[in-house]
Protein backbone atom coordinates (compact mmCIF):
# COMPACT_ATOMS: atom_id res chain seq x y z
CA UNK A 1 0.00 0.00 0.00
CA UNK A 2 1.76 3.42 -0.85
CA UNK A 3 1.85 5.70 1.57
CA UNK A 4 -0.65 8.00 -0.10
CA UNK A 5 -3.57 5.32 0.09
CA UNK A 6 -2.74 4.69 3.70
CA UNK A 7 -2.91 8.48 4.37
CA UNK A 8 -6.14 8.66 2.30
CA UNK A 9 -7.63 5.20 3.93
CA UNK A 10 -6.84 6.79 7.28
CA UNK A 11 -8.92 9.68 6.42
CA UNK A 12 -11.96 8.12 5.29
CA UNK A 13 -11.67 5.98 8.38
CA UNK A 14 -11.52 8.96 10.64
CA UNK A 15 -14.35 10.97 8.50
CA UNK A 16 -16.78 8.26 8.19
CA UNK A 17 -16.40 6.63 11.62
CA UNK A 18 -16.05 2.89 9.68
CA UNK A 19 -13.54 0.35 10.39
CA UNK A 20 -10.55 -0.01 8.04
CA UNK A 21 -11.36 -3.11 6.45
CA UNK A 22 -14.77 -2.00 4.98
CA UNK A 23 -12.91 0.79 3.65
CA UNK A 24 -11.44 -1.22 0.46
CA UNK A 25 -10.16 0.45 -2.81
CA UNK A 26 -13.47 0.39 -4.72
CA UNK A 27 -15.76 0.91 -1.74
CA UNK A 28 -18.09 3.97 -3.19
CA UNK A 29 -18.18 6.46 -0.32
CA UNK A 30 -21.95 7.16 -0.22
CA UNK A 31 -23.18 3.53 -1.46
CA UNK A 32 -20.87 1.43 0.51
CA UNK A 33 -19.70 3.46 3.13
CA UNK A 34 -22.65 5.25 3.73
CA UNK A 35 -21.48 8.85 3.63
CA UNK A 36 -23.59 11.76 3.32
CA UNK A 37 -23.27 14.77 1.21
CA UNK A 38 -21.68 16.61 4.54
CA UNK A 39 -19.53 14.09 5.25
CA UNK A 40 -18.06 14.51 1.62
CA UNK A 41 -17.54 17.34 1.49
CA UNK A 42 -15.58 17.41 5.15
CA UNK A 43 -13.57 14.53 3.61
CA UNK A 44 -12.45 16.44 0.91
CA UNK A 45 -11.55 19.30 3.16
CA UNK A 46 -9.71 16.71 5.35
CA UNK A 47 -7.53 15.54 2.51
CA UNK A 48 -7.03 18.81 1.18
CA UNK A 49 -5.79 19.73 4.87
CA UNK A 50 -3.51 16.62 4.74
CA UNK A 51 -2.09 17.30 1.53
CA UNK A 52 -1.78 20.49 1.22
CA UNK A 53 -3.51 21.07 -2.22
CA UNK A 54 -6.67 22.44 -2.94
CA UNK A 55 -9.53 20.50 -4.77
CA UNK A 56 -11.96 22.00 -7.08
CA UNK A 57 -15.56 21.44 -7.27
CA UNK A 58 -15.13 19.83 -10.55
CA UNK A 59 -12.47 17.39 -9.50
CA UNK A 60 -13.89 16.40 -6.11
CA UNK A 61 -17.11 15.75 -7.76
CA UNK A 62 -14.93 12.75 -9.91
CA UNK A 63 -13.61 10.89 -6.50
CA UNK A 64 -15.98 8.38 -5.24
CA UNK A 65 -13.66 5.81 -3.51
CA UNK A 66 -10.17 5.25 -2.24
CA UNK A 67 -8.53 4.49 -5.52
CA UNK A 68 -9.93 7.40 -7.11
CA UNK A 69 -8.78 9.61 -4.53
CA UNK A 70 -5.22 8.16 -4.53
CA UNK A 71 -5.05 8.48 -8.71
CA UNK A 72 -5.82 11.92 -8.52
CA UNK A 73 -3.75 12.98 -5.74
CA UNK A 74 -0.39 11.00 -6.96
CA UNK A 75 -1.18 13.04 -10.61
CA UNK A 76 -1.88 16.00 -8.33
CA UNK A 77 1.23 15.96 -6.22
CA UNK A 78 3.29 15.01 -9.29
CA UNK A 79 2.40 17.92 -11.21
CA UNK A 80 2.87 20.41 -8.15
CA UNK B 1 -9.36 38.11 29.78
CA UNK B 2 -11.73 40.30 27.70
CA UNK B 3 -14.67 38.28 28.47
CA UNK B 4 -14.46 37.16 31.94
CA UNK B 5 -17.74 36.22 33.50
CA UNK B 6 -19.46 37.03 30.22
CA UNK B 7 -22.30 34.38 29.14
CA UNK B 8 -23.14 34.31 25.14
CA UNK B 9 -24.41 32.22 22.67
CA UNK B 10 -23.06 31.10 19.81
CA UNK B 11 -24.97 30.18 16.40
CA UNK B 12 -24.19 28.29 12.88
CA UNK B 13 -21.03 26.09 14.72
CA UNK B 14 -20.90 23.09 11.96
CA UNK B 15 -17.93 21.55 12.49
CA UNK B 16 -14.01 22.27 13.21
CA UNK B 17 -14.08 24.63 10.19
CA UNK B 18 -16.90 26.91 11.35
CA UNK B 19 -15.77 30.27 11.59
CA UNK B 20 -18.02 30.12 14.84
CA UNK B 21 -15.59 27.39 16.00
CA UNK B 22 -12.67 29.71 16.39
CA UNK B 23 -14.60 32.69 17.52
CA UNK B 24 -16.08 30.70 20.30
CA UNK B 25 -12.61 29.53 21.12
CA UNK B 26 -11.41 32.45 21.16
CA UNK B 27 -14.10 33.61 23.38
CA UNK B 28 -13.37 30.53 25.82
CA UNK B 29 -9.91 31.12 26.32
CA UNK B 30 -10.88 34.94 26.96
CA UNK B 31 -13.08 33.42 30.15
CA UNK B 32 -16.82 33.26 28.58
CA UNK B 33 -19.13 31.02 29.53
CA UNK B 34 -20.81 29.81 26.37
CA UNK B 35 -24.13 27.70 25.06
CA UNK B 36 -24.58 26.53 21.39
CA UNK B 37 -27.16 25.74 19.05
CA UNK B 38 -27.62 23.63 15.94
CA UNK B 39 -29.77 22.72 13.14
CA UNK B 40 -30.38 18.84 12.97
CA UNK B 41 -29.21 15.80 13.78
CA UNK B 42 -26.43 15.73 10.88
CA UNK B 43 -24.86 19.22 12.64
CA UNK B 44 -25.19 18.13 15.70
CA UNK B 45 -23.50 15.03 15.59
CA UNK B 46 -20.11 17.40 14.26
CA UNK B 47 -20.87 20.15 16.49
CA UNK B 48 -21.41 18.52 20.25
CA UNK B 49 -17.78 17.03 21.17
CA UNK B 50 -16.48 20.77 20.01
CA UNK B 51 -19.31 22.30 21.81
CA UNK B 52 -18.28 20.23 24.74
CA UNK B 53 -14.52 20.58 24.61
CA UNK B 54 -15.42 24.25 25.34
CA UNK B 55 -17.79 22.58 28.64
CA UNK B 56 -20.63 24.27 27.19
CA UNK B 57 -23.53 25.01 29.40
CA UNK B 58 -26.49 24.79 26.55
CA UNK B 59 -26.59 22.68 23.22
CA UNK B 60 -29.82 23.29 21.44
CA UNK B 61 -31.75 22.62 18.94
CA UNK B 62 -32.52 25.41 16.82
CA UNK B 63 -33.75 26.05 12.98
CA UNK B 64 -33.58 30.01 12.65
CA UNK B 65 -36.24 29.86 10.23
CA UNK B 66 -38.82 28.74 13.68
CA UNK B 67 -39.99 31.40 15.86
CA UNK B 68 -40.98 28.78 17.74
CA UNK B 69 -37.59 26.95 18.08
CA UNK B 70 -35.91 30.37 18.72
CA UNK B 71 -38.42 31.36 21.63
CA UNK B 72 -37.62 27.93 23.02
CA UNK B 73 -34.05 28.80 22.90
CA UNK B 74 -34.09 31.67 24.62
CA UNK B 75 -36.81 30.23 27.20
CA UNK B 76 -33.66 27.84 27.97
CA UNK B 77 -31.38 30.60 28.00
CA UNK B 78 -33.42 32.47 30.49
CA UNK B 79 -33.60 29.47 32.86
CA UNK B 80 -30.09 28.53 32.92
CA UNK B 81 -27.98 31.43 32.89
CA UNK B 82 -31.15 34.23 33.61
CA UNK B 83 -29.64 36.78 30.97
CA UNK B 84 -27.06 36.69 28.10
CA UNK B 85 -24.01 39.07 27.22
CA UNK B 86 -23.56 38.42 23.99
CA UNK B 87 -24.46 36.17 20.71
CA UNK B 88 -22.93 35.14 17.86
CA UNK B 89 -24.95 34.95 14.87
CA UNK B 90 -22.61 32.75 12.14
CA UNK B 91 -25.31 31.25 9.62
CA UNK B 92 -26.01 31.79 6.19
CA UNK B 93 -27.95 29.51 3.18
CA UNK B 94 -28.95 29.79 0.11
CA UNK B 95 -29.60 26.84 -2.31
CA UNK B 96 -26.95 25.35 -4.39
CA UNK B 97 -28.42 26.17 -7.60
CA UNK B 98 -28.28 30.00 -6.47
CA UNK B 99 -24.89 29.98 -5.70
CA UNK B 100 -22.87 29.36 -9.39
CA UNK B 101 -24.08 31.04 -12.83
CA UNK B 102 -25.87 34.24 -13.14
CA UNK B 103 -28.18 36.45 -10.40
CA UNK B 104 -30.60 37.41 -12.72
CA UNK B 105 -31.80 33.95 -12.42
CA UNK B 106 -32.52 33.40 -9.34
CA UNK B 107 -36.07 32.26 -8.23
CA UNK B 108 -38.27 34.31 -6.13
CA UNK B 109 -38.36 31.17 -3.63
CA UNK B 110 -34.34 30.65 -3.94
CA UNK B 111 -34.33 34.53 -2.60
CA UNK B 112 -36.85 34.27 -0.10
CA UNK B 113 -34.76 31.54 1.46
CA UNK B 114 -31.68 33.13 1.43
CA UNK B 115 -32.84 36.29 3.12
CA UNK B 116 -34.44 34.55 5.52
CA UNK B 117 -32.05 32.12 6.44
CA UNK B 118 -28.95 34.84 6.60
CA UNK B 119 -30.76 38.40 7.17
CA UNK B 120 -34.32 38.21 8.61
CA UNK B 121 -32.47 35.46 11.42
CA UNK B 122 -30.09 37.89 12.74
CA UNK B 123 -33.18 40.57 12.92
CA UNK B 124 -35.28 37.25 15.23
CA UNK B 125 -32.71 36.86 17.36
CA UNK B 126 -32.00 39.94 17.88
CA UNK B 127 -34.94 40.84 18.91
CA UNK B 128 -35.29 37.48 21.03
CA UNK B 129 -31.96 38.22 22.64
CA UNK B 130 -32.44 41.64 23.78
CA UNK B 131 -34.53 41.25 26.64
CA UNK B 132 -32.40 39.16 28.15
CA UNK B 133 -29.41 41.10 27.99
CA UNK B 134 -29.97 42.86 30.91
CA UNK B 135 -26.42 44.54 31.43
CA UNK B 136 -26.50 45.36 27.73
CA UNK B 137 -24.86 43.08 25.30
CA UNK B 138 -22.83 42.96 22.20
CA UNK B 139 -24.42 41.21 19.04
CA UNK B 140 -21.89 40.31 16.20
CA UNK B 141 -22.75 38.51 13.06
CA UNK B 142 -20.28 37.90 9.94
CA UNK B 143 -20.53 38.87 6.57
CA UNK B 144 -18.58 38.95 3.12
CA UNK B 145 -16.72 41.52 0.87
CA UNK B 146 -19.47 40.03 -1.81
CA UNK B 147 -21.99 42.40 0.18
CA UNK B 148 -20.50 45.05 -1.42
CA UNK B 149 -19.17 43.98 -4.79
CA UNK B 150 -20.31 41.57 -7.16
CA UNK B 151 -17.86 38.11 -6.44
CA UNK B 152 -18.40 35.35 -8.97
CA UNK B 153 -21.05 32.91 -8.37
CA UNK B 154 -21.33 34.83 -4.59
CA UNK B 155 -24.78 35.82 -6.13
CA UNK B 156 -27.86 35.96 -3.87
CA UNK B 157 -26.09 35.49 -1.00
CA UNK B 158 -23.89 38.89 -1.88
CA UNK B 159 -27.09 40.62 -1.55
CA UNK B 160 -28.35 38.48 1.88
CA UNK B 161 -24.72 39.86 3.39
CA UNK B 162 -25.74 43.57 2.12
CA UNK B 163 -29.21 43.35 3.73
CA UNK B 164 -27.18 41.80 6.69
CA UNK B 165 -25.09 44.65 7.00
CA UNK B 166 -28.12 47.50 6.74
CA UNK B 167 -30.21 45.57 9.31
CA UNK B 168 -26.42 45.52 11.80
CA UNK B 169 -26.74 49.34 11.44
CA UNK B 170 -30.89 49.29 12.03
CA UNK B 171 -30.44 47.15 14.89
CA UNK B 172 -27.53 49.02 16.36
CA UNK B 173 -30.03 52.14 16.26
CA UNK B 174 -32.70 50.53 17.53
CA UNK B 175 -30.89 48.98 20.73
CA UNK B 176 -28.67 51.58 21.35
CA UNK B 177 -30.53 53.27 24.11
CA UNK B 178 -30.57 49.53 25.80
CA UNK B 179 -26.99 49.46 25.73
CA UNK B 180 -26.52 46.09 23.06
CA UNK B 181 -24.08 46.92 20.55
CA UNK B 182 -24.13 45.32 16.77
CA UNK B 183 -21.49 44.80 14.65
CA UNK B 184 -20.33 42.57 11.62
CA UNK B 185 -17.18 41.39 11.01
CA UNK B 186 -16.24 41.09 6.89
CA UNK B 187 -14.19 38.16 7.06
CA UNK B 188 -12.13 37.57 3.83
CA UNK B 189 -12.33 33.93 2.30
CA UNK B 190 -12.45 31.10 4.32
CA UNK B 191 -12.59 27.34 4.12
CA UNK B 192 -15.58 26.36 5.99
CA UNK B 193 -18.32 23.68 4.80
CA UNK B 194 -20.55 26.70 3.64
CA UNK B 195 -17.96 27.75 1.63
CA UNK B 196 -17.38 24.85 0.03
CA UNK B 197 -20.85 25.13 -1.63
CA UNK B 198 -19.82 28.05 -3.24
CA UNK B 199 -18.87 27.21 -7.11
CA UNK B 200 -14.75 27.87 -7.24
CA UNK B 201 -14.12 28.75 -3.81
CA UNK B 202 -10.68 26.93 -3.63
CA UNK B 203 -9.64 29.00 -7.12
CA UNK B 204 -10.88 32.18 -5.16
CA UNK B 205 -8.31 31.26 -2.03
CA UNK B 206 -5.33 31.14 -4.49
CA UNK B 207 -6.34 34.10 -6.13
CA UNK B 208 -6.98 36.05 -2.84
CA UNK B 209 -3.65 34.94 -1.28
CA UNK B 210 -1.15 36.31 -4.33
CA UNK B 211 -3.55 39.67 -3.79
CA UNK B 212 -4.54 40.94 -0.37
CA UNK B 213 -2.28 43.53 0.70
CA UNK B 214 -1.15 40.77 3.48
CA UNK B 215 0.08 38.18 0.54
CA UNK B 216 -2.11 35.53 2.20
CA UNK B 217 -5.67 34.30 3.35
CA UNK B 218 -7.03 35.24 6.65
CA UNK B 219 -6.55 32.88 9.41
CA UNK B 220 -10.08 31.45 11.39
CA UNK B 221 -8.54 32.45 14.30
CA UNK B 222 -8.12 36.03 13.34
CA UNK B 223 -11.31 36.83 13.00
CA UNK B 224 -11.90 34.58 15.86
CA UNK B 225 -9.63 37.38 18.00
CA UNK B 226 -11.54 40.37 16.03
CA UNK B 227 -15.07 38.77 17.53
CA UNK B 228 -13.66 38.99 21.28
CA UNK B 229 -13.06 42.42 20.82
CA UNK B 230 -16.29 43.43 19.41
CA UNK B 231 -18.10 41.22 21.84
CA UNK B 232 -15.97 42.96 24.76
CA UNK B 233 -15.97 45.94 26.90
CA UNK B 234 -13.07 47.60 24.84
CA UNK B 235 -15.23 47.67 21.58
CA UNK B 236 -17.70 49.59 23.90
CA UNK B 237 -17.69 52.75 21.48
CA UNK B 238 -18.05 50.28 18.44
CA UNK B 239 -21.58 49.53 17.05
CA UNK B 240 -23.27 49.47 14.22
CA UNK B 241 -20.01 48.71 12.40
CA UNK B 242 -18.96 46.11 9.74
CA UNK B 243 -15.15 45.31 10.67
CA UNK B 244 -12.72 43.98 7.56
CA UNK B 245 -10.86 41.22 8.79
CA UNK B 246 -9.92 39.94 5.77
CA UNK B 247 -5.66 40.73 5.49
CA UNK B 248 -6.56 44.16 3.56
CA UNK B 249 -8.57 43.05 0.54
CA UNK B 250 -11.33 45.00 0.19
CA UNK B 251 -8.96 48.25 0.44
CA UNK B 252 -7.66 47.08 -3.12
CA UNK B 253 -8.82 49.50 -6.58
CA UNK B 254 -7.31 46.87 -8.61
Amino acid sequence: MSSIQEKVTQIVVEQLSVEEDQVTPTASFVEQLGADSLDIVEMVMALETAFEIEIPDEDAEKITNVQEAVDYLEKKLAAA
Amino acid sequence: MLLENKKGLVFGLANNYSIAWAIAQEARAQGAELGFTYLNEAIEKRMRPLAESLQASLILPCDVASDEQIAQVFQEVERTWGKVDFLVHSIAFAREEDLEGRYVDTSREGFRIALDTSTFSLVALARAAAPLMKDGGSILTLSYYGAEKAVKNYNVMGVAKAALEASVRYLAADLGPEGIRVNAISAGAIKTLSAKGIRGFSEMLGTYAERTPLRRNVEPAEVGRAASFLLSESASGITGETLHVDTGYNILGM
